[in-house]
């Protein structure tokens, strides 16, 4: 008799996915087989259950921009949509130039209960660009993973220095590939719409341009180098080129660049503003293609809560990114449609190792710790509620295939879409 | 529903034959002895620019005037928009005072749509960033009906910084529903980089254009962008498109030149042709009232919306 068991779903196994009931116990998958006893009992039938999703990308705004989102809030967000494990974004404030601010984002994730926080730290001092950041502080407080992102380190020197100074300690150099002179003054994708709209754009060309010179600066390095949230065909195409070549490369694509292309931003509805922006439906066909493929590492979210007040102006004075973690793995099963193994793959197992999560992003085993999400692939449902304390997604009211039914973390329930439908006591628990 | 006119691009022929001929009509009434009408009497108009402007915002009051409507203009640099207060809370603070109708100017493309959503009452777009100006077209439409008679098989050049213009935006859009055929000419740095579904075809070399245009539409090059980026200088750009009198002898005989104002003189177009009476510049600031008279009539009047 397990303390709960996840009943009648396809378990993500090393062996594949097979029909299985999981049994856990004390945090840990106990048992695995065809039926399970226990006190609590999730049903899963017609769901996917798999390890618990892992997001490389999340903006926590704790410490500095605590009224966009705190990391409870995040966590709870992060449950609802199937995460139990997140990397914080370091441009926080103060940013996570230095190992003591790592640690504080990172203890106060597992505070929460809900989800594992590691922190990313920053490649240069205040994400100015211009000196090293504390990095051997950082790694010291369990950094792997540096990015100054919001901006490119654009400077070549600078990110050359880095790129030997983190090869040297096998971290992860991650670039927000933005050229600072072509994304002048840029709203959107640069194109038909943005033309048609009078507004300045960003060029495909200042994302691939920055893409193109990191790629030979791995070459002088040997540096392990991620492209966070890739948004266009060339810079794909390098990527592809660059793994074929047997560089140290991976990448990342949010859930929106999947979802869109520019002609939702006609409207310029300030939850389509996001940088990088969302390109043209040539450009978005190819990253499904890509994510299928696995030239595209991960799905990463860009999680970036704003306020209602921060939103409600312009849109080319409103702030940029949007919330992606409550609907994340919905929005991918709707305009990607992964198989159950690709999707456990590229959302949860290879970000997990990417990121260092050791205990995360494993497959269901007996023994492993049980951080779980139960998927029903086939759930239709409309966003308009999130647990973020903001509520700028692009999915808002739109329909989507595929819904986050539980989340473990722990062994313990993290999330439960439907807790009177989805829950209910089991055989060994007294009336 | 409430009505808006925000911009020129879905307004088809009738439409925009409706507001001409309602503008026609005003125009007679502002040659009057008295040019008032009682039609707006009780009624509050709004003028809302976060941008500067001379004619613009006059034309409007001053057509809100000649309907009897009351005007309350808000003025940013002497508003609290300098403490920092939102456009959303400026215009729900305009619209609880009792404004009918707002009239919004905004250097960010798009401000009058949002404006739009936030209160209950019309909003005429009088000029969004590079986006929009849609009483520019038609009061540039109603100058050409009087002088031509119709626009249909007017062969329209617009000749500058297209990519920066919002005259040129609004204007494309209306002349080509009214039958026009529209040219685009200026160098490639100040045209839109992407000109799917525009009904235009695209020129460089002015003088090998102008024989063939019965309007050359001159835009106003923005000096206080700070030319360097976008052309090398001002002299090559004056030299390659600017009008002066023996381009302006090129044109055929009924040939017109149009500006929407401010003018550069000496830049786009030289004094002489400016003050030519080919020159329809003063023209088309005299339409400009009675054109939004009509935009305002059919709004506050005909429109479903409630005033008072």
């Amino acid at each position: 008799m397990a303390e709960l068991a996840i009943k009648g779903g396809l378990v993500a196994t090393p062996k594949g996915m097979l029909r299985l009931d999981i049994g856990i116990d004390r945090g840990q998958v106990s048992t695995l087989a065809e039926n399970v006893d226990a006190e609590s009992v999730i049903e899963a039938e017609g769901c996917w259950v798999g390890p618990g999703l892992v997001d490389l990308h999340a903006h926590l705004r704790e410490p500095g921009f605590e009224w966009k989102e705190d990391i409870t809030s995040a966590a709870l967000a992060a449950a609802a949509g199937g995460f139990t494990a997140l990397l914080a974004m370091p441009n926080t404030n103060p940013p996570v130039d230095t190992g003591h601010v790592a640690r504080y984002v990172a203890e106060r994730g597992n505070q929460t209960g809900m989800v594992e926080i590691r922190s990313a730290g920053c490649v240069t001092l205040g994400r100015q660009g211009l000196a090293l950041a504390h990095l051997d502080d950082l790694i010291g407080a369990g950094v792997s993973w540096f990015t100054d992102d919001g901006d490119a380190v654009w400077d070549s020197g600078v990110l050359r220095q880095a790129m030997e100074y983190l090869a040297e300690r096998g971290c992860i150099l991650a670039q927000h590939a933005e050229d600072p002179g072509l994304a002048r003054g840029g709203h959107l994708h640069e194109g038909a719409v943005s033309s048609r709209l009078g507004v300045a754009g960003l060029p495909a060309a200042a994302e691939e341009l920055v893409v193109a010179r990191d790629l030979a600066l791995v070459r002088l390095t040997g540096c392990r180098y991620h492209v966070q949230h890739v948004s266009t065909a060339g810079s794909v195409e390098m990527i592809r080129q660059a793994k074929a070549e047997g560089l140290p490369v991976t990448a990342e694509v949010t859930p929106h660049h999947l979802a869109f292309d520019d002609e939702e931003v006609a409207t310029l509805r300030t939850d389509f503003k996001m940088y990088p922006p969302l390109r043209s439906a040539a450009d978005v066909n190819v990253l499904r293609r890509a994510l299928v493929e696995g030239v595209i590492d991960a799905v990463a979210t860009d999680h970036a809560p704003h306020a209602a007040h921060e939103r409600e102006v312009p849109f080319e004075e409103a702030p940029r990114g949007v919330i992606g973690l409550e609907t994340a793995a919905a929005a991918v099963n709707t305009f990607v449609s992964l198989e159950p193994e690709t999707f456990f793959e590229r959302l949860s197992e290879r970000p997990a190792a990417l990121a260092g999560f050791a205990e995360q992003g494993r497959p269901v085993m007996v023994g492993n710790a049980a951080h779980l999400v139960v998927f029903d692939p086939h759930a239709e449902w409309r966003p308009e509620v999130f647990r973020s304390k903001s509520d700028n997604s692009p999915f808002r009211g739109r329909l989507l295939r595929g819904r986050v039914k539980a989340t473990i973390f722990s062994g313990r329930i993290s999330h439960l879409a439907d807790v009177a439908a989805a829950i209910r006591p089991g055989r060994g628990s007294s009336p | 529903m409430i009505r808006h006119l925000l911009t020129t691009e879905d307004m088809g022929r009738e439409e925009l034959e409706d507001l001409l001929q309602l503008a026609d009509e005003f125009v007679a009434v502002l040659g009057r002895d008295i040019p008032k009408v009682p039609a707006l009497r009780g009624a509050t108009v709004s003028t809302v620019f976060f941008e500067p402007s001379t004619r613009t915002r006059l034309s409007f009051e001053k057509a809100a005037k000649a309907l009897s409507a009351d005007v309350m203009t808000f003025n940013p640099a002497t508003s609290a928009a300098t403490k920092g207060e939102s456009l959303k809370d400026t215009v729900l603070t305009l619209r609880a005072m009792g404004a009918d109708l707002l009239v919004v100017r905004h250097a960010a493309a798009g401000a009058p749509w949002q404006v739009a959503e936030w209160v209950d009452v019309p909003v005429v777009n009088g000029g969004d960033g590079a986006h929009q100006h849609p009483t520019q077209a038609l009061l540039d439409a109603l100058t050409l009906r009087q002088r031509f008679g119709k626009l249909d098989g007017l062969r329209i050049g617009i000749v500058g910084d297209i990519r920066h213009s919002r005259v040129a935006r609004s204007d494309i859009f209306a002349f080509n529903s009214l039958g026009a055929a529209v040219t685009l000419v200026g160098p490639s740095t100040l045209m839109p980089g992407d000109l799917t579904g525009w009904p235009v075809t695209v020129v460089s070399d002015l003088d090998a254009a102008l024989p063939e245009l019965d309007v050359v539409y001159l835009l106003r090059i923005q000096l206080e962008r700070g030319g360097a980026t976008v052309f090398p200088s001002l002299p090559e750009y004056v030299r390659r498109f600017g009008i002066n009198r023996e381009r302006f002898a090129r044109l055929h005989a009924e040939a017109v030149v149009m500006h929407p104002g401010p003018m550069n003189r000496g830049v786009e177009i030289t004094p002489d042709v400016a003050d030519d009476p080919r020159s329809l510049v003063l023209d088309q600031v005299r339409n400009g009232v009675a054109v939004r008279m009509a935009v305002l009539f059919r709004l506050l009047v005909d429109g479903e919306a409630a005033y008072g």
